[in-house]
């Protein structure tokens, strides 16, 4: 019988417990015992989940420990943790520990602190330390790095008494780092070199999208920036920073911090390895060969610490592999390691970010296929290359995904199989929601109303003939209810025909080949003003609800003329052709404006008065305003005539026009309101009120940060700062909510106001009829950086005149309501029945529900019953 | 055939629709850009609701229609039938204008709505 072979391995990580795993599994312990010695005062745990220690308060260790009793099942493997190797003696195939006394115990050879083993075979797991790069300062106290619980634990209680941190280094693990400070509540900066984040893995595209996503989490990102020094007394009070590429000497700024973690990369830690006269590479690692072997035939190296020929690798995958491949050298395997796929995806503060392959398109004839969409920050990259088939198909070579990651699990097998792609491999990364429905499952349900799938839709449009959405919806049901999936159904439409390569025609309806955008143009250059002269120029037939009403829109935002002349009275939605809205029995509702939400209690009183003598139901709306319902429609002029007399005006409940302008209460009331948020909202509700758009316009102010109003819920939204405002665009409520993004910070109110100006119009002019703020920005190329081109930098030269359009807007304002009380010809159409104008709707009824009428509907009206 | 008068032709808007109460019904009365004048039930198959006359008055081909203020779907004004959905269909009024006046034939009328 062979004596058993001894191994020691060093370092009890990752990537050597995963070698005392496979020993055991494999049945190398069959042959071999094995020594553990692990510097750390706890068995290996999961690294590459560190962060998540935040979120456990107690009970972070276990939850990531990888071996939660410390001890392996086979008793033939011992870990000593606490245990420090300090040399190895190559001739005596020994090693040196240092150990605590408390950790020496029997196990043991020498008493005391020092400790020599034997070894038949070394395995050196040593893995890596944090890079500190000589800054000025970096001992100061407050300086950490971010590799092991025990820096978790400092930078935690140091992160008590510190207001805001900043991570030196935008890499995967700086951006690790600065989730830790955002979750332990510190304000938090990135500073990174390379003139984007990642810029390992990413281009500069998705580096800039991730910034987005990163800034939106209130990290600041500074990049394309030097870290010159560590300013603090003995504890760290700032960063001081230059622009990357200015000389010394050139201006600094210094960034508030009084936590410090440097992420600047990792060193192989191969100290040992190179004192014992063992080869390194030349950028660091021990070198090893493909069965992990060092110079030394009986030492072995892997994970962080290991260079297989001459590369290190800094991701955990590369280890196991390693250590898999050592086992199987010492059971006699065939096994080699030669480089791994460094391919990556992670979840960097809630975004995805993956990278693989040739992500850089490097390889000869290869070719980049894009998808961005900035305003949901999704950037897609493929790169691809002609395939050697020589048949024209294309093979993926690798690609970038940030944002949205899920396609990730497609593609990385496509770039090592080397498939031909798809005719189409644009699909890989067209988003599978509304952006382009091709790419979802057929059996999606598009429209959750009446459960219609996508495969329901194409085969309309495909078997039926259905061409448009109208013949879709007729056929299908889709739509045809609360109407929240017509884009999608649209989309999957044209898609449709794009796909076989028919022209998709972008008309309004069949009534118009010109989208909304081409007719607000054609309006504004024939200066036309009926519906009759536009239909006939440049459409046919008489139009319908979707043109009509759209026209009316477009002339109303351009002439400000009341909506209910006879030039366009009978283009108007029947919410705007009676100045209120609909209601399931027929009856209207009653909306005053209350600007901002704030309100006298005179005016309280009046709407109180008003409900009661009309017998309405009253509500508090979500928009912070009071909604009357249960009005016939020929009592609208009446109960009007008493509002418009105690000081109110029309809200434009039923307008696709602004609605409200929501607020907090600000620094009026609040302890922590920088500005007068209710005043803003007021000046900004009657600024806009009135304006006509291609969808309803919703804002919002708040106060402060804390963002009570709910603004990056809205269309705009405007949050107060120190100095100023932050202004956002482009969110919404409703079926597909978006959270408004920044366009700008920290801007007076005069500048804000004109910002606001110019988004407002160029959004009126250019969107597409029913598009929020927030659609529009996504569709239009470039997103929101084009918006904010136009509107901040104004680069198409159009500032001036979008500000005058709206100063036209709103010195041509009048209350629709008030001027409609004076207009016996307007008024004349609010009558039950022509021949019967004393004669109430006799199908109206209604019940009483918690002490106010509700409607009965029609059909369950009893015969007889009062009317 | 008896026939209501209802009103003069100009108290309809052009292209616009107005209620009025034929035997005790709600009827919608249209008016289309061409001067026709059209007249079927004012009640909306699909909520129930009185309002027909209040919707959007156009054409779909060469069919002039109305699309209800409610739902949207589209009604032929000649016949009454639903262009969205064949299974429904509003009662179709004759009408003749007579010296500016509009009258409404009440043969043809049938209960709008069943009462329960
Ligand atoms: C009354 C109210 C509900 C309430 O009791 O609170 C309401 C009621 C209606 N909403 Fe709303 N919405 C009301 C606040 C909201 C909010 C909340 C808010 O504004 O903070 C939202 C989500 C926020 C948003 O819009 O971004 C909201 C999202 C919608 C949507 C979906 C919009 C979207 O972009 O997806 C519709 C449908 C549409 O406009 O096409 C809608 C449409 C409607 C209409 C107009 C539907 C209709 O045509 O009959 C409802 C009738 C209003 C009426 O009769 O007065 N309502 N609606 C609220 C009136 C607020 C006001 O004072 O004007
Ligand atoms: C915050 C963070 C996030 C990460 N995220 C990812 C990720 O998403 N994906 C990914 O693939 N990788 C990630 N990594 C990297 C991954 O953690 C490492 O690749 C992996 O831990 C390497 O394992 P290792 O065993 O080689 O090194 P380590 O896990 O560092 O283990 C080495 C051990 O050896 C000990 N040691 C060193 N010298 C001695 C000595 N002389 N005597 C005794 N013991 C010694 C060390 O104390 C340490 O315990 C992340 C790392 C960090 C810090
Ligand atoms: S947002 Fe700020 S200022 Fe406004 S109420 Fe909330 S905490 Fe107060
Ligand atoms: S989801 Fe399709 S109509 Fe409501």
């Amino acid at each position: 019988m062979t004596k058993r072979q001894r191994i020691v391995v060093v370092g009890h990580g990752m990537v050597g417990h995963r070698f005392a795993q496979a020993a055991v599994e494999r049945g190398l312990t069959e042959t071999h015992d094995v020594l553990v010695l692990g510097e750390e005062p706890r068995a290996a745990y999961d690294r590459v989940g560190l962060t998540s220690w935040f979120g456990h308060e107690t009970g972070g260790d276990e939850a990531l420990s990888l071996l939660p009793g410390g001890e392996y099942d086979d008793p033939r493997v011992r870990l000593v943790l606490d245990s420090v190797v300090t040399e190895v003696d190559r001739e005596a195939r020994t090693v040196t520990v240092v150990s605590p006394p408390e950790a020496v115990g029997d196990l043991l050879a020498h008493p005391g602190a020092v400790s020599i083993h034997e070894y038949d075979v070394l395995v050196l797991a040593t893995g890596a330390a944090p890079f500190v790069p000589p800054v000025e300062g970096r001992g100061k106290d407050g300086c950490f790095v971010y590799r092991t619980i025990e820096d978790l634990e400092a930078i935690k209680a140091a992160s008590l008494t510190a207001t805001s941190g900043v991570v030196i280094g935008g890499g995967l693990l700086g951006l690790e780092a600065a989730n830790a400070l955002v979750q332990l509540g510190l304000s938090t900066n990135v500073v990174e070199m390379a003139p984007r984040l990642m810029p390992v893995q990413l281009d500069a595209a998705a580096g800039t999208t991730l910034v987005r996503h990163i800034e939106r989490l209130g990290v600041k990102v500074h990049t394309g920036v030097l870290t010159e020094a560590i300013e603090g007394d003995d504890a760290v009070s700032g960063l001081r920073v230059r622009q990357a590429g200015t000389e010394e000497g050139a201006p600094t700024t210094t960034i508030d911090a009084q936590v410090v973690v440097f992420s600047a990369g990792i060193r192989p830690r191969d100290a040992l390895a190179r004192e014992a006269g063992l080869d390194t590479a030349p950028r660091g690692g021990v070198l090893v060969d493909e069965q992990c072997r060092t110079s030394d035939r009986s030492i072995f190296a892997i994970g962080e610490c290991a260079a297989p020929g001459g590369t290190m690798y800094g991701l955990v995958a590369p280890g196991y592999a390693m250590a898999e491949v050592v086992v199987d050298a010492l059971l006699d395997g065939p096994g080699t390691f030669t480089g791994a796929d460094m391919s990556t995806k992670l979840k960097l503060l809630g975004v995805d970010v993956a990278s693989f392959g040739d992500a850089f398109a490097t390889t000869d004839g290869a070719l980049e296929l894009t998808y961005a969409d900035a305003v949901s920050g999704v950037y897609k990259k493929l790169v691809i290359a002609e395939s050697d088939a020589g048949d024209g198909s294309f093979r993926l070579l690798g690609g970038i995904l940030v944002g949205d990651a899920s396609a990730y699990g497609i593609l990385r097998p496509m770039v090592s199989s080397g498939l031909a792609l798809p005719d189409n491999p644009e699909q890989l990364i067209l988003p599978a929601g509304t952006g382009a429905p091709l790419g979802m499952p057929d059996e999606a349900q598009v429209c959750s109303c009446n459960d219609v799938t996508k495969a329901d839709i194409l085969h309309a449009v495909t078997e039926e003939g259905c061409e448009d959405v109208a013949a879709v919806k007729a056929c299908t049901r889709a739509g045809s209810t609360c109407g929240s999936c017509v884009p999608t159904v649209k989309n999957l439409i044209e898609e449709h025909f794009a796909s076989i390569g028919k022209v998709v025609d972008k008309g309004l309806c069949e009534h118009f080949r010109l989208s909304r955008q081409e007719l607000f143009d054609v309006v504004a250059v024939h200066g036309y003003r009926r519906f009759d002269d536009i239909v006939e120029a440049h459409g046919t037939g008489r139009g319908c609800d979707i043109c009509k009403p759209a026209i009316a829109s477009i002339l109303a935002s351009q002439t400000s003329t009341h909506i209910l002349e006879p030039t366009t009275v009978a283009l108007q939605d029947t919410n705007d052709a009676y100045l209120a809205n609909i209601q399931r029995n027929g009856t209207y509702s009653v909306v005053p404006r209350i600007p901002g939400g704030e309100i006298t209690p005179e005016k309280l009183i009046v709407i109180g008065e008003v409900a009661r003598d009309f017998d309405l139901y009253t509500k508090i709306t979500g928009g912070q305003r009071i909604d009357l319902f249960g009005a016939r429609m020929e009592q609208l002029p009446a109960i009007w005539r008493r509002l418009v007399d105690a000081g109110f005006e029309s809200g434009h409940a039923y307008g696709k026009s602004l609605r409200t302008v929501k607020s907090c209460v600000g620094s009026t009331w609040c302890r922590y309101g920088v500005q007068d948020s209710v005043g803003l909202a007021i000046a900004l509700e009657l600024r806009y009120r009135g304006l006509r758009s291609p969808h309803k316009l919703k804002g919002g102010v708040s106060g402060c940060a804390r963002e009570c109003a709910e603004a990056r819920g809205k269309d705009f939204g405007v949050i107060a700062t120190e100095k100023g405002w932050n202004l956002y665009v482009g969110g919404n409520g409703g079926a597909n909510p978006a959270h408004a993004r920044l366009l700008a910070g920290d801007l007076s109110t005069e500048t804000l106001v004109s910002y606001l100006d110019r988004f407002l119009m160029y959004y009126v002019r250019t969107a597409d009829r029913l598009q929020r703020t927030s659609t529009w920005i996504e569709q239009l190329e470039g997103g929101l950086d084009r918006v904010r081109e136009v509107v901040v930098d104004d680069a198409l030269g159009l500032g001036a005149e979008l500000e005058s359009e709206m100063a036209r807007h709103v010195g041509g304002y009048a209350d629709e309501w008030r001027e409609t009380l004076e207009d016996p010809e307007k008024l004349a159409r609010f009558v039950s029945f022509v021949n019967a104008p004393d004669t109430p709707d006799p199908s109206i009824a209604f019940t009483t529900e918690r002490d106010q009428i509700q409607p009965i509907a029609p059909a369950l009206i009893p015969v007889g019953a009062p009317s | 055939m008896t026939w209501t008068e209802i009103c003069s032709v100009d108290a309809i808007p052009l292209e616009g629709g107005v209620a009025a109460l034929v035997g005790g019904e709600a009827v919608a009365i249209f008016r289309t850009y061409s001067g026709e004048v059209f007249a079927i039930s004012n009640v909306d198959p699909f909520s129930g609701a009185s309002v027909l006359s209040r919707g959007i008055v156009g054409s779909r081909g060469d069919v002039p229609v109305v699309s209800s203020p409610m739902y949207k779907q589209a009604f032929d004004l000649t016949t009454g039938r639903c262009l969205d959905d064949d299974s429904v269909s509003v009662t179709a009024y004759e009408v003749s204008v007579v010296d500016g006046r509009v009258l409404v034939g009440a043969a043809s009328l049938e209960p709008a709505r069943e009462s329960t």
